[in-house]
């Protein structure tokens, strides 16, 4: 997305960090209403990968509220990172439909061969395993995102040339 | 323009390679000078056939399925483009006794056209309840809805018609319609595939409901586990605006309803009406203390109506056949039809819709086959993660609100997640608890620590130490659970851990040395 400055001009005078400059374009884009603060924590985290701390005051001056309410909301869901993931982010359900098929024992075989815990990123960066409570596919379960994209009747196996493919490395 | 091929886009259909299928066919046509019209339809909710192909013949359509894109090829050389036989052929897609044998009103056009083509809509019947609604005076519409029976199909079984009269009393000039597609619960995809398959019924009932309670805004709130829900309902209410259904002025009526689509972020509680309204608000999902009641102070304090997808969808039939014609499927309380969602260890895992009354055996054993492994049928979690586990001398139980609740189970949102013989129910028990923990807002006490002591006990048990005293601990709490919750998060979250305990007492039974192994 444009918002991310890869080469950004060294920050100087007024000129805002492209974490405020984000924060400007995307509240701008809800007119600054409060009640839509959620798509905005998601529109940051779909450019940024995540929703850093630095963004929180200037979201709370532009939408007139408090640090502390902002970080409160941010904090109570689930989907929002504040700290970097990997650059592939797997989530592997692990609600009662996926369970009956083996979910949990899938869970620890793809973080074996992943090489990382549940809930954890790896130490390159490259790939974050995240637990997720149904993906609504669950007539082919067990069911795991892999990027962001969904897939059925998977094995570890499968989720990790997933990862492989997305990566170019080797899980 | 060739034959007509459909393959689906439903975001399960997907999941198994439904986009890799769509381009072997094209490119094979290509290949071979065929000229194929390649059409994604939404999913007809029999999933362990997806991807399901389906070929428009001079004798109807008819399906192939599970096709992966190697069988593309052979498919060709066996002339599905003509209806030819091959191994994945099921003939007539209308003629599969899965589809044929259900009552398909709310799920009749899904599957079977583009979910964008409005024309497509309209000509299988679509904005006629709109057309009628716009006609009508308010109140008659929601007479009409108030006859037809039908009960929330989010949970709870609330008359939707009682629920559209108060809203629809309140002086307050501004009101709103909250769709709930939270969907949530492990087991369910029913409001998945209405918002991907068929988005215009939703838009079309919540066009209904504004127009019968006086509410000029709405929105629908869907969870962020749902991308492909959430661009194909954007893409249908910008077609609906387009073609005046939404707008200043829907369907000619003089009265205005715009619809607005809002992300959930990963919150199970968000589900809670009332934890779903602060969430629209932009704040935590904490949920809110009753009452008021959101139909008198819902949305930004205002009059609103909270229904589930599946509710709201069902509305356009209501109004289109009337309410008699809805309301002469079901049995006792429960009329119309429901969408049983068959989930988890089942052999033909997908969307039933029947009306109410028929057997629970009829679904799993008749419908879905049984078990997917092949192993015997342990239990199956009926209504989600708050739902009871039912045994299998429960299973000529009726599918309906009254009996289920006699039953000490319940419906919920109509999901059925069938487990084998290997299944563990002190192990799902204690998964319970960890759910209720993870996805507790913490506004109350009792589901808050509960939750966690719960599961401790649980594991406790699981270990094998003090099991008779720990069955004990655990039931109390349970008891504090169900009476002291402020919403059904923690007031329900003792059903499946006690169904778990009543039915299968020994996988409680730990004995300490088992747990030494
Ligand atoms: C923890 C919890 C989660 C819920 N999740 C959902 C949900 O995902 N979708 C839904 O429609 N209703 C859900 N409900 C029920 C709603 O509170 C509410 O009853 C429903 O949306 C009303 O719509 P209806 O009358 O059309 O069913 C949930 C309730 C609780 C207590
Ligand atoms: S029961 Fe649980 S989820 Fe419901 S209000 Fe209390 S703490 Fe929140
Ligand atoms: S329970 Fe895993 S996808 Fe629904």
């Amino acid at each position: 997305m444009a918002m991310t400055r890869q080469n950004a001009a060294p920050i100087s005078g007024g000129d805002p960090d492209p974490v405020t400059e984000a924060v400007d374009l995307i509240c701008g884009r809800y007119g600054d209403r409060p009640d839509a603060l959620i798509e905005m924590f998601h529109d940051l985290q779909d450019g940024l990968g995540h929703v850093p701390e630095t963004a929180l005051k200037p979201i709370a001056k532009r939408l007139n509220l408090s640090r502390a309410e902002v970080h409160g909301v941010l904090s109570f869901y689930h989907d929002f990172h504040t700290k970097p993931v990997g650059r592939v982010v797997v989530k592997v359900c692990r609600a009662e439909a996926c369970q009956s098929m083996g979910a949990l024992p899938l869970i620890a075989q793809i973080c074996d061969r992943l090489g990382v815990g549940l809930g954890s990123t790896s130490a390159g960066g490259s790939v974050t395993v995240e637990p997720v409570y149904c993906l609504g596919n669950c007539a082919l379960a067990p069911a795991a995102t892999v990027g962001g994209v969904l897939h059925g009747r998977v094995d570890a196996e499968r989720v990790a040339a997933l990862v492989t493919e997305m990566t170019g490395e080797a899980g | 323009m060739g034959v007509v091929v459909y393959v689906p886009k439903d975001s399960a259909s997907l999941s198994v390679g439904a986009d890799g299928v769509a381009a072997a066919i094209q490119l094979e046509a290509v290949a071979r000078g065929v000229e194929v019209t390649l059409k994604r339809n939404g999913s007809r909710g029999l999933f362990w056939l997806e991807p399901l192909v389906e070929v428009e013949t001079t004798e109807g359509r008819v399906a192939y399925g599970p096709v992966s894109a190697a069988d593309v090829p052979g498919l060709f050389e066996a002339g599905f483009l003509s209806g030819g036989d091959h191994a994945l052929a099921h003939g007539p897609t209308d003629s599969i006794p899965y589809l044929k044998n259900q009552e398909r009103l709310t799920f009749a056009r899904m599957g079977v056209i583009e979910p964008l083509d409005l024309r497509a809509y309209q000509a299988t019947g679509g904005l006629t309840g709109l057309m009628k609604a716009a006609g009508m005076a308010p109140e008659a519409i929601v007479a009409e809805v108030t006859e037809s029976g039908l009960r929330g199909r989010g949970g709870a079984g609330f008359p939707t018609g009682i629920k559209w009269k108060t809203v629809g009393e309140q002086p307050e000039p501004q009101k709103y319609i909250c769709c709930n597609a939270d969907e949530g619960d492990s087991g369910t995809f029913a409001d998945r595939m209405i918002m991907e398959g068929d988005p215009f019924a939703l838009i079309e009932g919540m066009a209904i409901a504004g127009l019968a309670v006086g509410a000029t805004e709405g929105y629908v709130y869907i969870r962020s586990e749902y991308p492909h829900a959430i661009a194909t309902m954007k893409a249908a209410i910008g077609l609906m605006r387009a073609a005046g259904y939404l707008g200043a002025d829907v369907a000619g009526s003089g009265k205005a309803f715009e619809l607005h689509v809002r992300r959930g972020a990963g919150a199970y509680i968000c589900g809670e009406e009332s934890s779903m309204l602060e969430s629209l608000e932009g704040k935590r999902g904490m949920v809110r203390a009753k009452p008021p009641i959101p139909a008198i102070a819902g949305l930004f304090g205002k009059p609103t109506v909270v229904n589930n997808v599946l509710s709201l969808a069902a509305v356009p039939t209501i109004l289109a056949k009337g309410a008699a014609f809805y309301q002469d499927f079901g049995v006792g309380r429960s009329r119309g039809t429901q969408a049983f969602q068959l989930a988890g260890n089942i052999k033909h895992g997908g969307l039933v819709e029947k009306a109410f009354g028929l057997t629970l055996r009829e679904l799993v054993e008749g419908f879905g086959g049984g078990t997917a492994t092949g192993r015997p049928f342990r239990t199956a979690q009926l209504g989600g993660p708050l739902g009871a586990y039912v045994d299998d001398d429960m299973l000529d139980i009726e599918m309906d609100y009254e009996s289920l609740a006699a039953a000490k189970a319940m419906l919920g949102h109509g999901g059925i997640v069938v487990f084998d013989d290997s299944v563990d129910m002190a192990q799902m028990a204690r998964f319970a608890f960890e759910f209720c923990e993870i996805e507790s807002c913490g506004k109350c006490t009792p589901c808050r620590v509960g939750a966690v002591r719960g599961k401790e006990t649980v594991e406790k048990i699981l270990a094998g130490r003090e099991v008779a005293k720990n069955i004990a601990l655990v039931e109390d709490l349970c008891e504090v659970m169900t009476d002291g919750s402020l919403c059904a998060m923690g007031g329900l979250t003792p059903m499946p851990v006690l169904s778990a305990m009543r039915l299968f007492p020994e996988d409680f039974d730990r004995a300490p040395a088992q747990a030494a192994e």
